[in-house]
């Protein structure tokens, strides 16, 4: 065991699964020689070679494109997009064709693509390398979409990732990368998809959160633990489809409920999970559905993302108050 | 248009110089007589009764379902006739164990390269059986997003490269697919890896509607191959011979190693876009009628009666089969079992999510009342 980055977890991953699997192939923009711009893949192409690890022409689209192809070629590929903002680039070729491949086959063949990519604010990247997209793909039936808060997720997540005969994506939030480090075994694990993680436990509010959030919402749950509110924090990991048990299980217990994005609030995942909770439990609850989000802007420049991005004390604040309702 | 004062940089002699290399080939022109004896494919008199009989086989096909369209017995349908030649000789040319990846007017030349009719109008009506293909068959069902099959053929290629397999992959798309960016990143792609695909542009004249001049200022579309730094031919799209020779020439050097090849083949639509499209609103008949003065049959035809390979007993007799086996075809699918929602559901994921299992459950319930 060693003290390990996400980033460092993910190279992990990346290498045990080449290692088990000849049949994945890891490709995308400057991830060979250069290792990624996040060096997420560093060594790899040393490590299993230009066959198996390779640069690809700067072009979304027929990355995701070529690894439908390269998926029913019997291979499992795991491109990287650069930034996902730049996904808007492959819309077609994620929404439109890596999601629907199992079905419009009708279950007989299937891509197993896992698309690796980075988002998330805090760093002060140029436009569009930062936006949570997360919901717009999140849209698509037959996606998966993957989200870690942690090192250890990130290890166990991708590599079951990987595994799953079924398209995800991988979204790795920038910030995460090097903040801070964890106890990571160095074999190989799985953290099972579809399954949320009670992150803390508490009984007089259940925050929902994802990626970053996760970090800021337990946070705020230690702040308000001194001043004697108890806060459940819910880290959903796989943010589509959503894992409705563990959120019902929670706020069945606790009653209140506060839903975390990054994201802004006319995007993102948790106005599904808010109207899905509102359905299914609505006498359980003793205040309204609350959330805390980004504003229904486009994402900041630089400057302005410490204003803009939700923290810790939004969601203190969203919490005293549903509690006070 | 006098010529402009030639400055330090000649920009009309390039695009010149570049826009003359792409000439049309062909080997018979309309009437059938041989005009380019060097680029006459090695066929066996049998052979080329076997390709000929595709050619009505498709021509046969294109009117019967034109015809169960009209008559509500098949969902839409994108009509081929026209471009029997382009699809049906360019598949002949292939291997087995090529790789086909054919777009929502390509159900002929995907018919010929192994699927069953019945599933073709399986697919026209709306059966997700319509596209399950058993393990060995090398092919994608028909692609109806314009682009995404030029993308996923170059993936298919790269993967039959890295496995060592001595196949090719080959893909189809329209002249109005070629302004699109999946077109360039598809042929770019294979290029840059020198994967073993054939990308062939069926330049039927138009869009839907949209003609082929207003589409690019690009003399050819075999010209697009350049920018990819791969070869692009034109050949002469109803003249089957041309194409089964270019395609199986470019099958040839890519397998060889040198990477794709780019082929615009000359063709028309006769009907219409979809059954649901009008052409006397954007075309001419009169253009029509020069076309059919073209058409793929009628060279073939005096070709193969010259040489005393055919009759017109023979076309009749296999108008007529291709008639009683889609008439098969059809009687075939009326046996289709109702779909249900749950197994749409059950064919989403492998392992299914919550939200997918729940339905599951809740579409079995009604389906059971």
């Amino acid at each position: 065991m060693a003290q390990k980055t996400m980033v460092q977890a993910i190279t992990d991953a990346l290498s045990l699964e080449m290692e088990r699997d000849e049949n994945v192939l890891i490709f995308g923009e400057d991830i060979g020689m250069n290792g990624g711009v996040f060096r997420a893949t560093e060594g790899l192409q040393e490590k299993f070679g230009e066959e198996r690890v390779f640069d690809t022409p700067l072009a979304e689209s027929v990355i995701v494109g070529a690894s439908v192809g390269l998926g029913l070629a019997g291979f499992r590929p795991v491109p990287e997009i650069q930034f996902f903002g730049f996904a808007f680039e492959a819309m077609d070729a994620i929404m439109g064709q890596l999601s629907r491949i199992r079905y419009r086959m009708g279950g007989e063949r299937f891509a197993p693509v896992t698309i690796r990519s980075p988002y998330g604010g805090g760093v002060h990247t140029p436009e569009l390398h930062s936006d949570s997209l997360e919901g717009i793909v999140a849209q698509s039936p037959g996606l998966r979409v993957v989200i870690p808060s942690n090192p250890y997720d990130a290890k166990g997540l991708l590599i079951s990732s990987i595994r799953s005969n079924d398209p995800v994506i991988f979204l790795e939030h920038l910030k995460l990368y090097r903040s801070f480090r964890q106890e990571v075994p160095d074999g190989a694990y799985t953290v099972p998809l579809d399954k949320a993680a009670i992150t803390r436990e508490g009984s007089d509010v259940t925050v929902i959160a994802y990626g970053a959030m996760v970090q800021e919402s337990v946070k705020a749950a230690e702040s308000l633990e001194k001043q004697d509110i108890s806060v459940e924090v819910i880290d959903l990991r796989t943010v589509a489809p959503v894992d409705m048990e563990t959120i019902i299980e929670s706020v069945k217990k606790t009653g209140r409920v506060v839903a975390v994005q990054e994201a802004q609030r006319q995007a993102g995942v948790m106005g599904s999970v808010m109207s899905e909770i509102a359905e299914r439990i609505f006498l359980y609850l003793e205040a309204p559905v609350s959330r805390v989000t980004a504003p229904d802007t486009v994402f900041p420049f630089g400057q302005a993302e410490e204003v803009w991005l939700p923290d810790a004390e939004d969601i203190e604040e969203k919490v005293k108050e549903v509690i006070d309702f | 248009m006098t010529k402009k004062k030639v400055g330090a940089f000649d920009f009309d002699s390039q695009i010149n110089t570049i826009e003359n290399n792409f000439p049309m080939y062909q080997v018979l022109d309309e009437d059938g007589n041989v005009v380019n004896a060097d680029l006459m494919p090695d066929l066996t008199d049998d052979q080329l009764v076997e390709l000929m009989e595709r050619l009505v086989w498709g021509r046969t096909y294109d009117q019967r379902v034109t015809i169960l369209n009209r008559q509500g017995q098949l969902g839409n349908y994108a009509p081929s006739g026209g471009q029997e030649a382009s699809q049906l000789a360019s598949q002949y040319a292939l291997g087995e164990g090529d790789y086909l990846l054919p777009t929502y007017r390509d159900l002929p030349p995907l018919v010929q390269h192994g699927m069953p009719l019945k599933q073709a109008f399986l697919w026209y009506k709306g059966y997700m059986s319509g596209n399950v293909f058993p393990h060995e068959f090398a092919a994608m069902p028909a692609q109806v997003i314009i682009g995404a099959q030029y993308i996923q053929a170059a993936g298919v290629a790269l993967g039959f490269k890295k496995r060592n397999r001595n196949n090719v992959v080959m893909t189809y798309i329209g002249d109005g697919g070629t302004s699109q960016g999946d077109f360039y990143e598809g042929i770019n792609f294979a290029g840059a890896y020198n994967s073993p695909a054939i990308f062939i542009v069926q330049n039927n004249g138009y869009g839907i509607s949209t003609p082929r001049a207003k589409q690019t200022k690009a003399k050819t579309l075999a010209q697009k191959a350049v920018s990819a730094g791969i070869p692009g031919i034109q050949v002469d799209g109803m003249d089957p011979l041309a194409i089964y020779r270019a395609v199986k020439e470019a099958r040839d050097y890519a397998l060889a190693g040198n990477g794709p090849v780019l082929i615009e083949t000359i063709t028309f639509r006769y009907g219409p876009h979809t059954m649901s499209d009008d052409p006397k609103r954007y075309r001419e008949n009169k253009i029509l009628e020069e076309w059919e003065k073209r058409d793929c049959l009628i060279r073939m035809r005096n070709f193969l009666t010259a040489k005393g390979l055919w009759s017109e007993e023979k076309e009749n007799e296999i108008i007529e089969d291709t008639k009683a086996q889609i008439k098969q075809a059809i009687e075939e699918m009326g046996k289709e079992e109702p779909q249900k929602i749950s197994m749409f559901l059950k064919k989403m994921y492998e392992e299914a999510p919550q939200n997918v299992q729940e339905q599951i459950k809740i579409y079995e319930g009604k389906e059971r009342l």
